[in-house]
């Protein structure tokens, strides 16, 4: 059984194992999906396919000791960065096994030794707090860096105007990343926001930005490099925002009725799956075969995790009165 | 030396400790803080540790929970503790849920410093208490010094807490002036009880310590003093075992009527030692309304010796409870 770091390393210049990766979320997402409907899984759940590229784009510039706030949307970045479909799996199963213990569900997942802080449920919750991290790996001289990673719908918030001022005054070494997925919760992001282009709202706080295609793994990289770079630098913060689409509703209730009719083909055909292959396969690094081989290896992966979460024990009633407070000393 | 001296003194101390200890708000840093809480500390250890913010509470809250799970120990000053509601997101929601979240791996340890309650004429989004606000989040402790002793300690022992504790600060205290032996500790979670009596017990936090003391003088009542100091967890020993020993139980809190703190110790204490009561327990709180500007009014608002002197007399002499003034008088 591989570790999280073990398993977030293999992806480093490697961009089968990414493509891999993308595959394992895609066919994670879909069995998710079909264990809710299946009434297997409570609560609620997000869907991010769609977002593969831009999670495994993030996952592969960013070092383990870097660190991350994302959302509620949290499989694949989850398992991006490293957390195995088994963990994520029995963590949204409610098990013990699973990265919280089973008390935290599908909206929030954590791992600390690859830099995942415990995903928050609250839209633009996490950025003050990636800002926060920067803060501390400035004062430390550390190298490292923060990412706030949030929808287009989080940049309406307060936070999210409150936390890129205070990174541009202390130049903090944080990158804030918008996954623009068009959709915030059940609104078409033009119904709650005046502009199209999220990111020029950097120029409110003289912060560098860019606009870069979702998509496309190998265009989130180079933009998510340019400013990181800049950020351990000691140049302060970027907004980057990658256009995405998420093909799925919001929650396990949305149907996404209110989607103009042929957007989601339209989208479809952009695929970031889709483009992954076309890039690799003209690179001579995959073929047809390949492709049929890998999506089997994926459901395989899933398909043990789910058995061995699905076979996991619950927690017990003293976990839940457990980590509430750290008895943790000072010195 | 006065109480925001002890605080100032306290966060000195720590931050000489303690390199991890950083400190940012409005205007704490060149400004000193309104309240001249952090007087001399960017002198002392310069801008990188202690920082103005932008007014931003939200930003600067949840940057100290950021900062506090990457391995530092930041304090915040929340300048009126109203301004938390704007932040309350980040402390209550993020802040104190991480360490459960994270199943244990990460955790925080910050505090929020913030000035509470009336009596200064700074009219109704100035002047309130607010700890009922923070006091039902588990995951989050909760301490109020009741003077320049307990200022100094109470703020030491919450900086070396590994948890998010709210640190209140009655702000008609700022100038009071105290004793202070640095080198007395005080741990969360702990009442004092500061002074003995047999007939009544009388239970209160903050700036209403000093109401109940001179009550307690004014009435001649043998009364047994609690100062709650943390609300978070709070001393259910203490109080219990005053309680049962004195057989009354008296609460006095600057809160209003509805909803507070005390009908929560009231309930405890009525539980687990209703053989033992004398009379029915009696809350003290301001009324449900918001802190008036006029200075009269404002006066009325508080919780006043008188009122708890008279509510005294009346449990022990007759074991009977007396009814809020705004009752009696016919005034709603």
């Amino acid at each position: 059984m591989s570790t999280s770091i073990e398993r977030r390393l293999e992806l480093k210049g490697n961009d089968l194992a990414c493509y891999e990766r993308m595959l394992e979320i895609r066919e994670f997402e879909r069995r998710t999906n079909l264990l809710f409907a299946a009434g297997e899984i409570r609560g609620t759940t997000h869907l991010c396919v769609g977002e593969e590229a831009l999670n495994l784009g993030l996952a592969t510039v960013l070092n383990p000791d870097d660190v991350i706030s994302a959302t509620y949307r949290s499989h694949g970045i989850a398992l991006a960065f490293g957390l195995s479909s088994h963990s994520v799996m029995a963590e949204i199963m409610g098990k013990s096994t699973g990265c919280a213990g089973g008390v935290g569900g599908s909206m929030h997942m954590c791992d600390s030794s690859v830099g995942l802080l415990p995903t928050s449920a609250i839209i633009g919750g996490g950025m003050p707090i990636a800002a926060g991290a920067a803060l501390a790996f400035q004062i430390q001289k550390k190298e490292n860096v923060a990412v706030a990673y949030f929808g287009d719908a989080a940049t309406n918030i307060g936070a999210f105007h409150e936390s890129m001022n205070l990174a541009a005054i202390w130049k903090l070494p944080v990158i804030f990343v918008i996954n623009n997925n068009v959709y915030g919760e059940y609104t078409r992001i033009n119904l709650s926001t005046p502009i199209e282009d999220l990111h020029i709202r950097a120029e409110s706080y003289a912060m560098p930005h860019a606009k870069v295609d979702g998509m496309d793994i190998y265009a989130v990289q180079d933009a998510m490099q340019e400013a990181i770079d800049r950020a351990r630098r000691g140049d302060g913060p970027t907004l980057v925002e990658a256009k995405t689409y998420r093909f799925s509703g919001h929650s396990r209730a949305d149907q996404a009725l209110y989607r103009p009719e042929g957007e989601l083909a339209m989208w479809e055909k952009r695929d970031p799956i889709l483009l992954t292959e076309q890039a690799l396969t003209k690179k001579g690094l995959l073929d047809e075969a390949m492709i049929e081989q890998l999506k089997a290896k994926a459901a395989e992966i899933v398909d043990a995790a789910i058995i061995q979460a699905q076979n996991d024990p619950e927690p017990t009633v003293k976990d839940m009165f457990s980590n509430i407070y750290s008895s943790q000393k000072v010195g | 030396m006065r109480f925001r001296q002890a605080i100032v003194a306290a966060m000195t101390d720590e931050m000489k400790a303690d390199e991890s200890v950083i400190f940012f708000g409005e205007d704490v840093a060149a400004a000193e803080g309104p309240f001249k809480t952090s007087e001399g500390l960017l002198d002392t250890f310069g801008p990188i540790r202690v920082r103005d913010t932008p007014i931003s509470e939200m930003a600067f809250t949840g940057a100290a929970v950021g900062a506090a799970m990457m391995g530092m120990r930041p304090v915040i000053e929340i300048m009126f503790m109203e301004f938390l509601g704007v932040a309350l997101d980040q402390l209550v929601t993020e802040g104190a849920k991480m360490h459960y979240l994270s199943h244990g791996e990460y955790s925080v340890p910050m505090v929020v410093r913030a000035s509470c309650g009336s009596g200064l004429g700074f009219g109704s989004q100035h002047s309130q208490t607010l700890e009922n606000w923070v006091a039902a989040t588990p995951g989050l402790k909760v301490v109020q010094p009741s003077d320049a002793q307990s200022a100094y300690s109470l703020l030491r022992a919450a900086i070396q807490d590994n948890n998010p504790v709210m640190f209140l600060e009655p702000r008609i205290l700022y100038a009071e002036r105290g004793e202070v032996d640095t080198s007395l500790t005080m741990t969360i979670g702990e009442a004092r009880v500061l002074q003995e009596g047999s007939d009544i017990t009388v239970v209160s936090l903050g700036n209403m310590v000093s109401v109940a003391r001179e009550a307690i003088a004014e009435s001649g009542i043998s009364a047994e003093l609690i100062d709650l100091a943390t609300l978070v967890p709070w001393d259910r020993q203490t109080v219990l075992t005053s309680v049962k020993k004195t057989g009354r139980l008296i609460v006095v809190e600057e809160s209003p009527w509805s909803g507070g703190w005390g009908s929560e110790i009231i309930s405890y204490a009525t539980a687990q030692a209703f053989s033992a009561l004398k009379c029915a327990p009696v809350r003290i709180t301001a009324p449900d309304v918001p802190v008036p500007y006029n200075g009269t009014l404002e006066a009325r608002y508080v919780p006043t010796s008188s009122n708890v002197a008279a509510a005294l007399t009346l449990a022990v002499n007759k074991n009977e409870i007396s009814q809020p003034w705004w009752i009696t008088e016919g005034a709603n």
